[in-house]
């Protein structure tokens, strides 16, 4: 296997709230091109991943590689400049900046004019509802049309890489399909590369191309994301299917993970 | 006409007011610390634009004095938050709040120290200078104030809808974490803020030292400017300066119009209005809270 198309590359990267350890020595990669997800329940440390990623926390130990370059600890606005974006969990929009002002706001490390304002068509064009509410304020949103705007305002920064937390947080079902939809068609047509963090597993193997389930802090399983969607474990845990009854006519409810 | 007159200098009293005002509410969106000294920023500016036109002291051009007072201020606002406050990150409000006032109490020993205890006035070539219009007296400087307060309003409004920097700092007011999410490097455009809140305490330092003398104690003013800034809706520019021009009005007003004996009343109103304004519109009157969805 080639390093040369690996966009983010991780190694033994711990992190600490104060004394407690959330990130327990993860290793991953993300290569062009390519969805890859992080699966776990609460507070497995997908977030606490993603922010350390991002520059928001900074690890104890270990390296974050963007493209070959070490990147754990700098300040989030190098890190934005490299090309990482980070679309936070909850959105995270301003509430009282109109919807126009806050796409802006995401080519805030960008200064070529023309280059932007061709980028704001082009999310416009995936989220037409976005451009017609331009000029209103963001925090009299819907839920799902902020989401949109958080994921549009990411694309400002015309990231090499998009970390996406809990897109699906607090939507229906209906919407979550939509928000889906358009991440899978930015992936396929407008090459972008993502590290997407969910709970709603089937939805994130359903878009990813390769995933990794993370436990306490540590990473569990990793796999092809068809493989993954095919595990009993995950299928099990994750994806709430559960096994046939055995012969006996009964079920074992305590099921040992594989891992364990 | 008595009324007419009075309600001019009370809206000079008040844009100076809301200057100050305005000030506090740049400070407390922006980095959610109450700056105490505020007043004392203004007294500063003010002292500083006299050491530059004063015959006494450098005897500069006025008009030159004034950019220069502005300069000095935006570097004293910005080096004061990036020498002092930002290594205060983390601490509680009430530490950063008493460390305000702290500062607040040196401001005034230092202009002491450097220009006069005294009251001294700023040579303006304005100063005594007045108009009449149709059987009022307008002070040039009065006019001026509200003049000068018309302005710097707009050209505050416009940095702040059209210019990159003032979204900027819009947003990182609002919501800090997604600015650093942005990519917006949230500790300069603070510090930035800070530079602007003391270019406009140096113009109502200026404009407050222009209708009269100024002395280290003025800075004492920016206790009722806090009042016109509570009123405002602590968060509100426009609510500042409203809450500014509220108070302006009601001292000159309240005086002339309250009952024999009752005088002393103009001094209790401005805090009178705003614990009515409390009690009925607890947010006050630009109130700009919103619910965040989930």
């Amino acid at each position: 296997m080639s390093n040369a198309d690996v966009v983010l590359r991780i190694d033994n990267l711990e992190s600490y709230y104060g004394p407690i350890q959330a990130i327990r020595g993860v290793s991953l990669e993300v290569r062009q091109g390519q969805i890859v997800t992080v699966l776990g329940a609460n507070g497995a440390g997908k977030t606490t991943l993603l922010k350390t990623i991002s520059g928001v926390m900074d690890p104890e130990k270990g390296t974050v590689k963007l493209e070959g370059t070490e990147i754990q600890g700098a300040e989030p606005d190098k890190i934005v400049n490299r090309g990482l974006v980070h679309v936070p969990e909850g959105r995270e929009i301003f509430p009282l900046l109109s919807v126009a002002e806050n796409i802006s706001m995401g080519a805030y490390t960008r200064s070529d004019k023309a280059e932007i304002a061709h980028d704001v068509e082009l999310v416009y064009s995936y989220f037409p509802i976005l451009k017609e509410r331009m000029a209103q304020a963001a925090g009299t949103l819907s839920g799902g049309q902020q989401q949109m705007l958080a994921i549009g305002r990411g694309l400002m920064a015309r990231p090499r890489i998009m970390l996406l937390d809990e897109p699906s947080l607090g939507l229906s079902p209906l919407l979550t399909e939509e928000i889906f939809d358009i991440i899978s068609r930015l992936n396929q047509e407008q090459k972008v590369t993502m590290m997407l963090v969910e709970q709603n597993a089937a939805v994130a193997l359903g878009v990813a191309n390769y995933g990794y389930v993370m436990e306490l802090g540590r990473i569990v399983m990793a796999d092809d994301a068809s493989t993954l969607a095919s595990s009993k474990d995950v299928q099990e845990f994750y994806l709430g299917i559960t096994e046939e009854e055995n012969q006996r006519g009964q079920r074992r409810w305590k099921q040992r993970k594989t891992w364990r | 006409m008595d009324f007419i007159q009075l309600v001019i200098s009370g809206l000079a009293n008040g844009c100076v007011y809301g200057l100050i005002a305005l000030g506090f509410v740049l400070i407390y969106k922006a980095t959610e610390a109450v700056n105490f000294a505020q007043g004392d920023f203004m007294m500063i500016g003010a002292f500083v634009c006299l050491g530059f036109t004063n015959s006494d002291f450098l005897g500069l051009n006025f008009w030159l004095s004034i950019v220069l007072a502005m300069g000095v201020m935006a570097i004293l606002g910005y080096l004061f938050d990036w020498g002092i406050l930002r290594h205060m990150s983390g601490q509680s409000q009430t530490s950063i709040v008493i460390l305000t006032i702290a500062v607040g109490f040196i401001l005034r020993f230092l202009a002491g120290s450097i220009w006069s205890h005294e009251p001294v006035s700023l040579e303006t070539p304005f100063a005594g200078e007045y108009v009449r219009a149709g059987g009022l007296v307008l002070g040039v400087d009065e006019i001026l104030i509200i003049v000068v307060t018309i302005l710097l309003t707009f050209g505050l409004y416009l940095f702040f809808s059209r210019t990159k920097l003032g979204v900027a700092m819009q947003a990182a007011s609002q919501n800090q974490l997604a600015a650093y999410y942005m990519g917006i490097p949230v500790k300069r455009i603070q510090s930035l803020v800070w530079a602007l809140s003391g270019v406009v305490a140096a113009v109502a330092g200026i404009l407050f030292a222009s209708k009269g003398a100024i002395d280290p104690a003025s800075g004492l003013l920016g206790i009722k400017a806090f009042a016109a800034a509570a009123i405002g809706g602590f968060g509100s520019l426009p609510g500042a300066l409203v809450g500014g021009l509220i108070i302006g009005l009601i001292e000159p007003l309240s005086a002339r119009y309250a009952p024999d004996g009752f005088a002393g009343i103009a001094r209790i109103a401005p805090y009178a209005i705003l614990i009515i304004v409390l009690i009925f519109r607890p947010g006050g009157l630009f109130s700009q809270t919103q619910k965040k969805k989930v």
